[in-house]
Parts: C-alpha cells; sequence; structure tokens
C-alpha cells in the first residue's frame, strides 16, 4: 500500500483534479455504454414482441369468420 | 478442412451467432471485471510513485489501454469492413457496426485522459504535434463512419460504403502508431512495445497490462451485446427472430 | 420526405466531419509534423524566421537564472552540439527541469535569444520509483547523458 491515509490517495500528490477527471470520465463512459446498449436491446425486443403479436392477432382475426 | 469451413460458416450466420454470442457475453464480463479489479488495484494501491511525475502518472493505467483499444478495435472493424466486402458474409458487417461505437468511445477517453495528463506534466491541455493530430483524425474516422453508416438506409449498401471508408483509414493506424519515432513530437516515445524490454517499473507494467487486458474484455462483450442488437434490427423479418423473439416473451 | 431530409442533413454532417479531418491532416501534414527544432536546426537555418516556431532539447544544467524583474526566466537549450538562449516570462510547468527535456515556442530575438511565449516541458517515455531513479543517477553521469540523449532523439 502506497498511501498512509485517505486523504493523501485523494489529493494523489497534488495531481488529484487531473487523476480524478480521468478515471471519472473513463468510469462514466464505461458504465453507461452497457447500459444504453442493453435498455436499446430490450425496447427492440419488446417492440418486435409487441409487433409479432399484432400481426398474429390480425391472422387469427382474418381466419376466425371464415 | 470441409467440415471445419462448414462450421467457420455456420457460426458465421447471424442465427446461429446470436444465441452463441448471448452465451458468451457474461464470460467476457466476467474477465473484464477480474482484470479490472487487479489491474486497478495494483495500479493506484501497490505501484509505486514515478520519480518524476510522482502520483500524476497513474493516469497511464487508463490512458494506454484506451489508446491501445481504439487502435486496435479500428484494426478489428477494418478487418469485418473488408471480409464483409471480400466474402458478403452478413455477419461481418455487422461485427464492424457494432465495434465502430465502442472504438469511438476509447479514442474520446484516451483524448481526454491524454489532456488530464498533459495539462499538469507538458503544461498544455493539447498540442497540434503528430501523435495528437492523428489520434483526433481517428475520432473523426469512427465518427465518419457512424454518420455514413446512419445515412444509409439499404443496409448492404451502408455496410460498403462504410467498409470503404474504414479501409482507407487504415493508413491512420501506423501514422498514430509510429508518429513518436518518424517526427519530433511532444509526446514521447513508446514505453512498451514488441522491439525493446519495457522502459517501467514491472509493477507498473503489470498494472497497465491487466487494465489494458480489461478494456479488451469489455470491448468483446459490449461488441456482442450491441452486434445482437442489430443482428434482431435486420433480420426482424425472418421467422428465427420471429420464434426467438416469442421464446424470449414466453421465458418472461 | 422527412426521412430523406433526415438522410441529407446525415450526408452533409458526414460530408462535413469528413471534410474537417481532412483539413486537420493536409494541416498537420503542411507545418506541424515537425513539432519543434533543435537548436542545431535553427543555427542551419531550418527554422522559420518571421515566423512563431519551437524549439526543443535540454534545458542545459545550471543555466536556469531569474532576471531583475522576477518573472522573467532565462535559461538555455541544448541538443549537446548546439545551444539557445530562451527568454520565457511566466510559470513553468512542474516537469521543467535542469537536465530535463522542454519544448519553447516563440519567436527569435534580439542577438539570437529566442523570446518563448509558451513553455512545455517534454518527458520521456521511462517510469520508476524514486529509489531507482536515485540508483540510475548514481551510476554515474555518463550513463545518465547518454540516456538523456538518446530520449531526445526519440
Amino acid at each position: 500500500m502506497v498511501w498512509n491515509s485517505f486523504s493523501d490517495f485523494l489529493a494523489m500528490g497534488g495531481y488529484g483534479l487531473y487523476v480524478w477527471g480521468s478515471v471519472g470520465a473513463t468510469a462514466l463512459l464505461m458504465m453507461l455504454e452497457p447500459i444504453i446498449i442493453a435498455r436499446r436491446n430490450s425496447a427492440l425486443t419488446t417492440q418486435l414482441q409487441r409487433q409479432f403479436r399484432a400481426e398474429r392477432n390480425q391472422h387469427t382475426q382474418r381466419r376466425s369468420p371464415a | 478442412m470441409n467440415n471445419r469451413l462448414l462450421n467457420w460458416f455456420k457460426f458465421a450466420s447471424p442465427q446461429s451467432f446470436f444465441p452463441l454470442a448471448g452465451k458468451m457475453i457474461p464470460g467476457f464480463w466476467a474477465l473484464a471485471v477480474i482484470f479490472g479489479v487487479a489491474g486497478l488495484y495494483l495500479g493506484f494501491f501497490v505501484a509505486p510513485t514515478d520519480a518524476q511525475q510522482g502520483e500524476g502518472y497513474r493516469i497511464i493505467f487508463l490512458h494506454v489501454p484506451a489508446a491501445w483499444m481504439s487502435m486496435f478495435i479500428y484494426l478489428v472493424m477494418a478487418f469485418w469492413a473488408a471480409i464483409g466486402l471480400i466474402y458478403k458474409t452478413r455477419l461481418s458487417g455487422m461485427m464492424a457496426s457494432a465495434l465502430a461505437p465502442t472504438g469511438a468511445m476509447f479514442t474520446f477517453l484516451a483524448l481526454w485522459t491524454g489532456a488530464f495528463w498533459g495539462k499538469p506534466m507538458w503544461g498544455a491541455w493539447w498540442v497540434w504535434d503528430a501523435r495528437l493530430t492523428s489520434e483526433l483524425i481517428l475520432f473523426f474516422l469512427y465518427i465518419g463512419f457512424i454518420a455514413l453508416q446512419a445515412a444509409i438506409d439499404d443496409p448492404r449498401r451502408a455496410d460498403k460504403a462504410g467498409a470503404i471508408l474504414a479501409l482507407v483509414g487504415v493508413v491512420n493506424i501506423p501514422i498514430i502508431y509510429f508518429s513518436v519515432k518518424w517526427w519530433n513530437t511532444l509526446h514521447q516515445g513508446a514505453s512498451v512495445s514488441l522491439t525493446k524490454a519495457p522502459s517501467m517499473a514491472q509493477t507498473m507494467l503489470l498494472a497497465m497490462l491487466l487494465c489494458a487486458l480489461a478494456f479488451w474484455m469489455y470491448s468483446v462483450a459490449v461488441a456482442l451485446m450491441r452486434v445482437r442488437g442489430i443482428i434482431l434490427e435486420r433480420e426482424r423479418n425472418s421467422e428465427w427472430v420471429k420464434q426467438q423473439v416469442t421464446m424470449a416473451a414466453a421465458g418472461r | 420526405m422527412k426521412a430523406r431530409q433526415q438522410r441529407i442533413a446525415l450526408i452533409v454532417g458526414g460530408l462535413a466531419v469528413l471534410g474537417i479531418a481532412a483539413a486537420l491532416v493536409l494541416n498537420a501534414f503542411q507545418s506541424n509534423l515537425v513539432f519543434f527544432f533543435s537548436p542545431t536546426q535553427v543555427a542551419s537555418g531550418e527554422a522559420p524566421k518571421d515566423r512563431v516556431f519551437r524549439i526543443g532539447g535540454m534545458v542545459k544544467e545550471g543555466s536556469l537564472t531569474r532576471e531583475a524583474d522576477g518573472v522573467t526566466m532565462r535559461f538555455v537549450v541544448t541538443d549537446t552540439a548546439r545551444e539557445m538562449t530562451v527568454n520565457y516570462k511566466g510559470i513553468l510547468p512542474d516537469l521543467f527541469k535542469e537536465g530535463k527535456g522542454v519544448v519553447a515556442q516563440g519567436k527569435l530575438g534580439a542577438g539570437d535569444v529566442f523570446v518563448a511565449s509558451e513553455v512545455l516541458a517534454k518527458h520521456d517515455e521511462n517510469y520508476m520509483p524514486p529509489e531507482a531513479a536515485k540508483a540510475l543517477d548514481d551510476a554515474g553521469s555518463r550513463a545518465v547523458n547518454e540516456k538523456a540523449s538518446h530520449s531526445l532523439k526519440q
């Protein structure tokens, strides 16, 4: 362990702004990206499910009177 | 030989790759987390202070992996684009499209962390030296690729146009990599390369390599997630997607 | 109609991005690929005469002095063959040290003194703990000089 205290760790020898500015941006983007993709994928799946269900209902409706 | 070729082509079809990718994603996430935790722990708690740059050098554990991935992803993207162009395999173009946003993100992060490193050490957020300029051009290449594909409605034509742009842009990769050798740059030379012993203390080097592995595994996981979305979108009119999606609905 | 307009906008946007990229490439290839000139290159007339340019090299040991006004710094940049005196009014970056790399942007002034408007520190690609650096230093100034000139070349 190279740090004597937590505030030492935060200060990064006076480079805190630069080190944490880099870490923060990297962490933010690398967490956001998978979340955005997962959301978009599940939204697409739901949309397709709805579409297919509607199509099937149309089919059965068309068929049933005959 | 014939059999192996057949196997390869089997997984090259979106229909069989979709579930395969789904199975691989958790594994790559696990690897990314393991390597990431180990690399960050070594880098931020074990690696010693640097003689020149004090604690500020620790940005290297994010900057170098991001910069490596920005170039590597571009090469992989161009590879898939070329395969798609030559063999007209549908999945290749989808892979290229799935990689571009992640490559653009890592290019942005390389530039961002570089700025946050350059300011305290060099005395400037940004300079127009060959390394920085060529990396910025890489960012524009990714953005151009994404915009071009978004502008064309027909996926096959979009793949083709994107592939040509991606392949032309490959020239930029050796320019980025060798810029610090070919020209006088403010950016320092490579600390780690295939042709010479690394000029870094061992713990620092190990931490950096672990972080690079973590970024690599992350990229694979994220690209696989994205390619699954692209497959669903492009094959939405096919029977297997209908089955797949209805099955997923029943499972829920 | 709307989809078509969107497509046109995207194509225009894409072209604009490519245009900017091309402009950057041309600009970079034209003048900025040589980020700095060494004192030897300046002496042989390779550097532009009336334009702002950058010189790079090592800060000569023991050459850093502060002028009487208290804000102007004066130091000598060397590439081990030629030397050049630099005047600079401002704050030097953290890594600015005698015996280390430096890049200064400015113009040649009277008496071949380089008047800098910006000073950047150029560090090498070596990362090691302070103890290791000290051990290397103690191993003799010859090795250090060799390493320094090596890192300058890169």
